[in-house]
């Protein structure tokens, strides 16, 4: 007997692919992660262009990690020109790109993933039933935006970014109102804990490289080393050459990996990989979602998603506390080189590590520019647990199993919209 | 019954829809005189008749020409949500290279599943009644034109330019600063966000109509600036064009 399982346009996810499953006698004969989101060439549109245009044009690869794009980018142009921003200025920019994890997770978590643990089929129907946590939902999301409001300018493709620090500096009286709403988010935070701890998760695991940046003393957003659960501890420069990405015929992401084989980026990397460096109401948290660091369930991301919100949102209110001691300037009157020069630069954005790297030519306009994407990083290994995971649920039926993957695909929050710059499950 | 409105997306980068939802407790209100029907990103449900859909992105291959065609043929009323709808946004950024080029320098392969066309605006495939421009929208311009089509009126885009918005709420001019700003000839609607945060405008709402061009050559000459370095600018969100 063979059996097709097509889901088309994935839904909840960021972007569009389709899954196609086919299984011949009971067995699983292929499984492809389709992603069809248009192709972009966003590497190509940047040529020519010069460094002070980058980053917003670089910004609109993805609305959601619109700001991890930005930092990337600013970071690798900085490198390149030779800049070294104001300590402070990188608190800022550590702000900022918390905001947009803060905002990526709790979006995912409650719109996207939460559903298929409640049983329905989108938060919508929360509206009616349940709208202490759907306003909930929404309380959290409206103060992780606010972060990037009050230091992006912007939610969704901040304006006072720029190289070498920010354009524009948010007031004191604005990071003192934002720092209280931070504050103010614990007691939801808490409901939230105890939400995603009566969930169900799927009992599975496939061991796999957990690749993130390691950063000095802190929880990685920023860095130049990247670490694996496997024991690489490479510059990002080193470890961005050992990437090899390829491309397969039935997606328009690109696929990336290393001699080692694939391996996976995101939270459930970088808390498995920096667990000692969460913030101990994080491990409590953890201890609280029966999750350890030793996990190899990639269901697990989703909680890990969860550990990271306490962390950066504990950790925000002392970055606030740092910029409200020390004022510095704002980066406008900064002189801007005139010549060029190669940059490498790598940030952990809410799915996991981003790479630009950039060359300019003497006036300072673009040569070359290379962007990896976390996504594209984790395609083969969604593949894989897929795969692993199916042989499990054959006997279920149809509906059932699509359900299944469909959760697991989730539990990645991959985003499509970068990797190729949707998901539908088909089974066969 | 509620007004039933859909949000689906094309190529783009799916920031306009998370505008929308950045709405948060004025998206609340909404949710109590529309039913969402359809929203890919948030929702596993369809259905087969919208009243107003909400739609993102560019059009750059045959099946999503005909997907929007379908979108089209069930929907009352079309809103082109955004640059890339609009206008095409920073997909025409390379419009005049080749895409046979860009894709050899992106991908390095022509396979089939790759092949797209020159990207299109939706106004180039199907009737849009309305459009929300901007990269990304402004949340309150998305809530008057809904407003506005709640109430069975025409929706109205400002018809004058950033210059108006950005001098109204003193922000220094970006051309005391050496920087090129579109500001004279954009359409207003975003209150100067990008002034505000000490950038200048890149003109991602578009052209306002019957722009004042001579005096805003003059200012170019006075900072003495080229006729090319503005033509590069025009490019970003590709306005002007059309």
């Amino acid at each position: 007997m063979s059996r097709k399982i097509t889901l088309n346009h994935l839904t909840r996810i960021e972007g569009h692919a389709h899954l196609i499953i086919d299984k011949q006698a009971g067995k699983i004969e292929s499984c492809r992660l389709e992603v069809v989101e248009s192709p972009r060439f966003f590497e190509a549109l940047l040529k020519g262009r010069h460094f002070s245009d980058i980053a917003p044009i670089v910004a609109r690869v993805c609305g959601v990690c619109s700001i991890s794009h930005t930092m990337a980018s600013l970071m690798a142009t900085d490198n390149a020109l030779g800049i070294e921003p104001d300590p402070r200025a990188k608190v800022l920019r550590r702000l900022l790109s918390q905001g947009e994890i803060l905002q990526s997770h709790l979006l995912q978590l409650y719109f996207m993933a939460a559903p298929d643990y409640l049983g329905i089929p989108s938060i919508f129907q929360l509206l009616t039933q349940r709208s202490d946590l759907f306003s909930r939902a929404l309380r959290l999301k409206r103060t992780a935006n606010r972060i990037c409001e009050v230091v992006g300018g912007r939610a969704v493709h901040p304006v006072t970014t720029a190289i070498g620090g920010f354009s524009s500096l948010p007031e004191a009286s604005e990071l003192k109102q934002l720092r209280q709403e931070l504050v103010d988010a614990l007691p939801d935070l808490e409901a939230t804990v105890e939400l995603f701890a009566g969930f169900d998760f799927p009992d599975f695991s496939r061991p796999a490289e957990q690749v993130c940046l390691e950063q000095s003393g802190q929880y990685p957003l920023h860095a130049n080393r990247v670490i694996s659960s496997c024991g690489i501890n490479q510059s990002v420069v080193q470890f961005k050459a050992s990437i090899d990405e390829y491309i397969v015929p039935h997606s328009t992401a690109k696929m990336a990996r290393t001699e080692r084989g694939h391996y996976c980026v995101g939270a459930l990397a970088r808390v498995k990989n920096s667990y000692g460096r969460l913030s101990p109401m994080a491990q409590k948290v953890a201890t609280a979602l029966q999750m350890t660091p030793e996990t190899d369930n990639p269901f697990h991301g989703l909680k890990a998603r969860l550990i990271e919100v306490i962390h950066f949102v504990e950790e925000a209110i002392h970055a606030i506390d740092d910029l409200l001691l020390h004022s510095f300037a704002s980066a406008r009157a900064t002189a801007m080189p005139k010549g060029g020069g190669q940059g490498v630069a790598a940030v952990e954005a809410p799915r996991g590590l981003l790479f630009h790297a950039y060359s300019y030519d003497q006036d300072g306009l673009l040569e070359t520019a290379d962007c990896i994407i976390p996504t594209a990083q984790n395609l083969a290994s969604i593949e894989a647990d897929i795969e692993s995971l199916l042989p499990a649920l054959l006997d279920l039926p149809d509906e059932q199993l699509k359900q299944r993957v469909e959760t697991l695909i989730r539990s990645y929050d991959p985003c499509l919209s970068c990797s190729t710059h949707q998901l539908r499950v088909a089974i066969k | 019954m509620k007004t039933r409105i859909g949000f689906f997306d094309f190529t783009g980068c799916e920031g306009c829809q998370l505008t929308v939802m950045n709405l948060e407790n004025d998206l609340l209100q909404v949710l109590q005189l529309v039913e969402v029907v359809e929203f890919r990103e948030l929702m596993s449900e369809e259905v087969s008749e919208i009243d107003i859909a909400f739609i993102e992105g560019s059009i750059t291959r045959r099946q999503d020409r005909e997907r929007l065609q379908t979108i089209r043929e069930r929907s009352k009323i079309l809103v082109a949500l955004g640059a890339c709808a609009d206008n095409g946004g920073v997909n025409l950024l390379a419009s005049n290279q080749d895409v046979a080029s860009l894709r050899q320098q992106v991908y390095a392969s022509d396979a089939e599943h790759l092949q797209t066309f020159t990207p299109l605006p939706l106004h180039r495939v199907v009737k849009v009644d309305y459009r929300i421009p901007g990269c990304p929208i402004d949340g309150q311009e998305f809530l008057a034109v809904m407003q506005a089509l709640l109430l069975e009126r025409e929706p109205e885009l400002p018809n004058f330019a950033v210059c108006v918005e950005c001098k109204l709420a003193e922000y220094p001019c970006s051309f005391d600063y050496g920087e090129i700003c579109l500001g004279p000839v954009t359409r207003a609607g975003c209150r100067a966000i990008c002034i505000e945060g000490g950038d200048r405008c890149r003109g991602c709402r578009g052209l306002v109509d019957n722009p004042r061009t001579s005096p805003y050559h003059k200012v170019l000459e006075e900072h003495g600036l080229s006729v090319q370095e503005i033509l590069e600018q025009y490019r970003i969100f590709h306005i002007g064009e059309e």
